[in-house]
């Protein structure tokens, strides 16, 4: 059996699951959206267990922050119906159930009899100083491309939603 | 710590399964950028914890660049799903049957 697990870790893991199970299951788009954005707090719960500060609040400010919120303003940009109507093959249903479980079954299994079990840690967690030193020192090279990265999607995204069928001047409102 | 490596690993498992389910039963456009969502932070969750065991800062370096592609990542799907809704005025995926622009 595996080791005791502390009470906070446990509605962590609750509370990731749980809302990610109701993302995916529940009637609503709105409603689905605010779940997923309960799982990515979840996460960054899970990152604050993990002594890892930095990349907690970046997950709070990046996921929870701009992702979410982006995917709820674009299903509101879906018309009323859409959002309420779930739309999927029953049989393909009971298929991918089968699938989850499965991996869960499997990799679990594999993960719970390999050494894994008995790895833990006494030695001191990670300063953040060093973080961002790497940043600006070894992969400075790395974020300035990654910057690029996040120009280039911005302008992508805008190229792709813009309508060509519409001017400024042809508004009417 | 209390916890140790394996529970960490146990959910981002857990995690992974229920976005893989996710990405291949939904039809909904919208509810499969979820399950990506999902995948990609089962991903991150294993990076940060493994980087805590070993111990070292690499992993949470690649965790916080991961972050950030999938932001970009995420831009240019609903991008994508907008688009795809102004053509078919529908986000059931079953519908999107032409890559013509």
């Amino acid at each position: 059996m595996l080791h005791m697990v502390d009470a906070v870790f446990l509605a962590l893991s609750v509370l990731t699951i749980g809302s990610a199970i109701v993302a995916l299951e529940i009637r609503s788009l709105i409603y689905g959206s605010i779940a997923l954005m309960l799982t990515l707090s979840g996460i960054a719960g899970f990152f604050l267990l993990l002594d890892a500060p930095f990349v907690a609040m970046f997950q709070l400010s990046v996921y929870v922050g701009s992702i979410a919120v982006l995917i709820l303003f674009t299903v509101m940009l879906v018309r009323r119906e859409l959002i309420f109507n779930k739309i999927e093959d029953k049989r393909r249903r009971y298929a991918g159930i089968g699938l989850m479980l499965a991996l869960m079954l499997g990799i679990g299994m594999i993960i719970i009899g390999s050494g894994m079990k008995s790895m833990e840690t006494n030695s001191a967690s990670v300063d953040y100083k060093k973080i961002g030193a790497d940043f600006l020192t070894y992969y400075s090279p790395a974020l300035i491309v990654m910057a690029l990265i996040l120009a280039a999607s911005v302008v992508g995204a805008l190229t792709l939603a813009r309508r060509e069928d519409i001017t400024s001047d042809q508004r009417t409102d | 710590m209390t916890n140790g490596l394996i529970d960490f690993v146990l959910v981002s498992v857990a995690l992974l399964a229920i976005g893989i389910y996710g990405m291949s039963v939904k039809r909904n456009a919208i509810r499969m950028l979820f399950g990506v969502e999902m995948i990609i932070n089962s991903a991150n969750l294993n990076l940060v914890a493994f980087a805590r065991f070993i111990p070292n800062s690499q992993g949470q370096t690649l965790a916080l660049f991961s972050i950030a592609i999938a932001a970009a990542e995420v831009a240019v799907g609903l991008a994508l799903v907008i688009v795809a809704y102004r053509m078919y005025k529908n986000i059931d995926i079953e519908d999107f049957r032409s890559l013509k622009g």
